[in-house]
């Protein structure tokens, strides 16, 4: 690329779609108009166990504008196939199917739908609905259900299960002359994404089908619909255009699909189906976990022994699985590892892959526990990390395609001044406040997933790039934006991209931190392609300046074609698109993983996190006062909005150490604060200091665009650098997440 | 949600009129009473919108005293410059609740008649006495670290949420309510109530009585105050403990005191004999102690809120100590000093 020019790709750059947002133009799935519009409300079931023994609907259907009530009894005919009901990222088991029948298996589950004339006269309809219940023993406390946990007999597509173990774990951890063995409890999480999950199911006739869902995958969605109702794809389009957060609480198509789908192919009428924030509390939620991580090294801090089981709740009807251990046998260098990830069945609906499932709470037990050895060894926390440096997978056995993990390390250490840490905790302290600094590694997969996109070049030089990925809040919107405005040297507002449209070509779900680069590469490849159509048209025009070029000695900018060597002989778009009487030229993009490459490469996003506390220790209040997070992914886009990525990790990250719980009455099977104002995430005051730093990390397997994703690092670490901060500060140690006054003040403090 | 009358009288008589049912409501900001009848929990057969009321002023009396409309947002009693300035433990405990846009929409008197927080209280599924009296209470014995630890029954364990109304406790308020027999006048200590056998009634008001303001008398504490809370995040949640304290003090001894707790009972709790035993006491760590243990001495936990027995017994010490100083607790300064 010649000198001067603008490029987009790196360059920090505001959201395409951020005024649309801010002005309300930009559309959410509840708020697309739709003519005649019925509503629907769900009825939750109040019992965690049993089985409906009656319902007293007469009160509901005679309230006015009451049209109809979907019940186990009459909900039309669907799909009888588990397989029907699976969709892209189900676990193994038997999917949630609503009105099925009159099992309870959850509290809050659905049990009936009431459709009218407006929002208000459905909601209003089922505070009248009276069910009684066949009420069965429930279980939701993980606690009484560990010494029944199994390990999951089918394993969840796409999650590894544990390694096998190798060297002796055990035998390694006895000969070792420094050892630690600990518990930790993470709490279930729950998503809460700003935006409601919500679904306008517009009813077109001739027997098709136009959803607005909010959705992480608007093809999952899709092909969830036809499946499940028998209908056929080209008659059912699915649009989630803006999609208001969720964390991976909309991976996989949640109720309220099903219900507006059901209701409008019913009465043949558009029907709009919104969840409450309570009911988003059954939807799907990071499993509760305990986990018991030993490790021992010898006195030179080199780990000799790598222990940790895992037992994480799931539901009685799937068995839902993520990758929580692994990151033990991954993270550092250990010839003896042992890991065990089992699950325990509880009377809650099957959890949900939460940012960064599996790694949130492996990683932060794991880092906590490395922690606790660092001090029995009397090394350094930092220094600890990299000792034990693992410079290839050695789970797998693979070469990381990159790993800049050190760097992190220096960068994120530079910038945090941790050699002024005094090693000792409680050795600081200013006012009435312990004062403690806090580090942890973090990691994250970088996948690259099969994608599918197309580029369009216009007569008049302005481009169109379309993929069926999602924005989540992500930025997608935006990079894509650039890579094609990159390509073809135009600026932003010559470039439109196209996603969250189910009849868009071919995208996973949004989730696992692998858009940018999937989509984004497929995005890139179409435009190339176009660039050597492009070029092709233009080396065959008569008296063409191009004739004697081959492609690479060419450059598309600023709406012409021309020689790199020599700018002046070229050819606008126009004149080539005029001369093949084209109004536009179209092509495809495609990527997939490299799957040679695969067998021997494998490729992580790398973290180092620091954190400092403030700890009032009589009143048990922590206040997070800084974190720097430093993270190698590879390169990097937009630095603007991969800033705002791990920002909100790092933001998640704190709640998950100090705030987020599900708050259950075991007796009821009851989630009780199932609301914002009861279930606690970090408000503003809670967020102070946050730096992100990403250090120079070249990757040319990784992905085409040497992309990681950054969607989910961000939390991995977070959580155990402020737990480690808060035994640095007072001495400490509270291994049951999250890090709650009570827990603080019921801990022995250090003589 | 039920079905309901609605009126939005002019008068302050045509409000107590319309008020003269049992199950007619007053609704001010909106800002709990909404939600509790989008939940199901509150089922008024009327809802009289008293906005339009004159009852939006802040006035100084003649003797000095703080007279608060009941409509009055809680933001323009908080950033009123003669409460900033004479009544600042009120404007802290203010800023010390909710967020600026709940505070932009409640009112005093919706504070003083807001409910409970008790998880349970909130779902219609679940027995609850307040709710539902007779039901039963089950936050005894289920998830309950934000529950009372003074003056709780085996009926209900609920707290009064309020951070304003702890600070009006201390300030020794008086709530003026005007009813179909009249005006009275209803000390802060006795506008709320312990829950007993009747959990249901949160406070003393007759059916078709109206909050028209509130009276605060003339402090004299100087900076020796503090409103000190304690909550599971640094804002936007209730309090876990807080303490409304002020102190009048003459070389050393202390010769007044006025120590109000909330999120430890059915209301902000005064102990008036704790108090007095602080009464010609010397400042210090040693005699706060004494005077928190005073407090505590009938507290009683209910398995998940054990803890905040202790944490009450160091946050009133800590506040005596703030109030002692003459440094009280800065809302916008989330470190405690």
């Amino acid at each position: 690329m010649s000198v001067g020019e603008i490029t987009h790709i790196g360059r920090p750059t505001n959201r395409v779609d951020g005024k649309l947002k801010v002005t309300g133009q930009a559309h959410y799935a509840a708020e697309y108009p739709a003519d005649d519009l019925l509503y629907g409300y769900i009825v939750g079931s109040t019992t965690a166990a049993g089985r409906i023994a009656a319902m007293d609907l007469d009160a509901a259907r005679q309230f006015p504008g009451v049209v109809e009530i979907f019940t186990h009894e009459n909900r039309s005919k669907a799909a009888w196939l588990d397989r029907s009901w699976r969709d892209e990222v189900a676990p193994p088991g038997h999917p949630f199917r609503p009105l099925n029948s009159d099992r309870i298996l959850f509290d809050g589950q659905p049990v009936a739908l009431i459709v009218a004339e407006t929002f208000e006269a459905a909601r209003d309809a089922a505070s009248l609905v009276r069910i009684a219940y066949d009420v069965d023993a429930h279980c939701t406390e993980l606690e009484a259900k560990r010494a029944e946990a199994y390990a999951p007999p089918k394993k969840r597509s796409g999650i590894p299960p544990p390694p096998d173990p190798r060297g002796d774990a055990e035998q390694a951890f006895q000969n070792a002359p420094v050892k630690i063995s600990r518990d930790y409890r993470i709490n279930a999480e729950h998503h809460n994404p700003m935006e409601m999950f919500a679904t306008t199911c517009v009813f077109e006739g001739d027997g098709k089908l136009t959803i607005y869902d909010k959705t992480q995958g608007s093809q999952n969605a899709q092909g969830y619909v036809t499946s499940v109702f028998g209908l056929r794809s080209k008659d059912v389009r699915l649009v989630n255009q803006y999609v208001g957060g969720a964390f991976g609480a909309g991976l996989r198509p949640q109720h309220q699909l099903f219900f507006a789908v059901m209701a409008s192919l019913e009465l043949e009428r558009s029907v709009r189906v919104s969840l409450t924030r309570a009911q988003m509390f059954h939807i799907g939620y990071r499993p509760d976990s305990y986990h018991t991580v030993s490790l021992a090294a010898d006195r030179d801090g080199r780990l000799q022994s790598i222990m940790h089981d895992a037992v994480a709740s799931t539901s009685h009807y799937e068995d839902y699985q993520e990758a929580v251990v692994n990151w033990s046998g991954m993270m550092y260098h250990c010839d003896n590892v042992k890991l065990t990830y089992q699950l325990a069945k509880l009377d809650t609906a099957t959890p949900c892959d939460m940012r960064a499932p599996g790694a949130a709470i492996g990683v932060t037990a794991l880092e906590c526990a490395l922690d606790e050895l660092s001090y029995e060894l009397g090394i350094g926390p930092l220094e600890i990390r990299r000792i034990n440096f693992a410079s290839k997978d050695e789970n797998t056995n693979k070469q990381f395609t990159s790993k800049a993990l050190l760097e992190c390390y220096s960068e994120g250490a530079a910038a945090f001044g941790w050699e002024k840490r005094s090693p000792r905790p409680r050795a600081m302290k200013e006012g009435r406040e312990l004062i403690g600094w806090g580090v942890s590694t973090g990691m994250w997969d970088a996948f690259l997933q099969k994608a599918q996109a197309t580029a369009t070049l216009k007569v008049d030089g302005t481009l169109e790039v379309a993929t069926a990925a999602s924005d989540i809040g992500t930025g997608t919107w935006t990079i894509l934006t650039q890579i094609g405005a990159e390509a073809f040297g135009l600026p932003l507002e010559d470039v439109q991209a196209r996603i969250g449209d189910s009849t868009l070509p071919m995208s996973p779900v949004e989730g696992g931190s692998w858009t940018a680069a999937s989509n984004g590469s497929a995005v890139q490849a179409a435009c190339d392609a176009v660039k050597h159509s492009l070029f092709k048209q233009a080396r065959k025009m008569a008296n063409s300046p191009l004739a004697d070029a081959s492609f690479k000695d060419v450059e598309v900018r600023d709406r012409r074609i021309f020689r790199k060597d020599d700018p002046a002989r070229g050819l606008s778009i126009f004149e080539v698109m005029h001369a093949a009487e084209l109004t536009e030229i179209t092509e495809q993009g495609k990527v997939s993983p490299n799957l040679r490459q695969m067998l021997k490469y494998i490729s992580y996003t790398n973290s180092a996190v620091f954190a400092e506390v403030r700890v009032d220790e009589d009143l048990g209040v922590v206040r997070v006062t800084r974190v720097v997070c430093a993270a190698a992914a590879g390169k990097i886009l937009n630095p603007k909005t991969a800033r705002s990525q791990i920002l909100g990790g790092v933001v998640m990250g704190i709640g998950m150490a100090l705030h987020e719980e599900a708050m259950t009455d075991h007796r009821l099977g009851k989630i009780m604060n199932a609301n914002l104002g009861e279930y606690h995430f970090p408000a503003h005051a809670d967020i102070e200091d946050i730096e992100v730093i990403f250090v120079d990390e070249k990757d040319d397997k990784v992905s085409p665009l040497g992309v990681k994703g950054l969607g989910e690092i961000g939390i991995v670490g977070t959580a155990s650098a402020v737990a480690n901060a808060i035994f640095h500060a007072t001495g400490v140690r509270v291994r049951d997440f999250p890090i709650t006054i009570d827990k603080i003040l019921n801990s022995p403090r250090p003589s | 949600m039920n079905r309901f009358e609605y009126i939005r009288p002019a008068t302050v008589a045509d409000a107590i009129a319309a008020l003269n049912e049992p199950a007619a409501r007053a609704l001010a900001g909106g800002t709990n009473l909404v939600d509790l009848m989008k939940y199901d929990v509150a089922q008024p057969s009327r809802l009289v919108d008293i906005n339009r009321l004159p009852l939006k002023s802040i006035e100084i009396t003649p003797s000095g005293a703080l007279r608060i409309g009941a409509l009055v947002t809680n933001t323009d009693l908080a950033w009123h410059r003669d409460v900033r300035e004479k009544w600042p433990i009120l404007s802290s405990a203010i800023l010390a609740g909710a967020s600026p846009q709940l505070r932009n929409a409640a009112t005093a008197g919706g504070n003083l008649m807001q409910r409970t927080r008790c998880y349970y209280f909130y779902d219609p599924s679940t027995a609850c006495n307040k709710r539902q009296p007779g039901s039963g209470c089950s936050a005894i014995g289920g998830v309950n670290r934000i529950h009372a630890i003074l003056g709780a029954s085996d009926s209900c364990i609920a707290v009064h949420p309020s951070d304003m109304c702890v600070a009006m406790a201390a300030l020794d308020a008086s709530v003026e309510v005007e009813g179909p027999d009249g005006k009275r006048s209803i000390p802060m200590s006795g506008f709320h109530r312990l829950p007993g056998g009747e959990p249901e009634r949160d406070n003393t008001l007759k059916v078709g009585e109206l909050i028209t303001s509130i009276i605060i008398p003339k402090p004299d504490f100087g900076a020796h105050h503090t409103y000190l809370k304690i909550r599971d995040r640094l804002s936007y949640a209730f309090a876990l403990i807080s303490v409304a304290a002020a102190l009048r003090v003459e070389e050393g001894i202390i010769q007044d005191v006025r120590i109000a707790l909330g999120g430890v009972a059915h209301k902000p709790w005064r102990d008036f004999d704790a108090e007095r035993s602080l009464k010609g006491e010397r400042v210090g760590t040693q005699s706060f102690k004494q005077v928190a243990d005073f407090i505590l001495r009938d507290a009683k936990g209910q398995g998940d809120n054990d803890f905040k027995i202790e944490l009450a017994r160091r946050a009133i010490v800590r506040a005596l100590e703030q109030a002692a100083a003459g440094t009280p607790q800065d809302q916008a300064d989330k470190s405690i000093h």
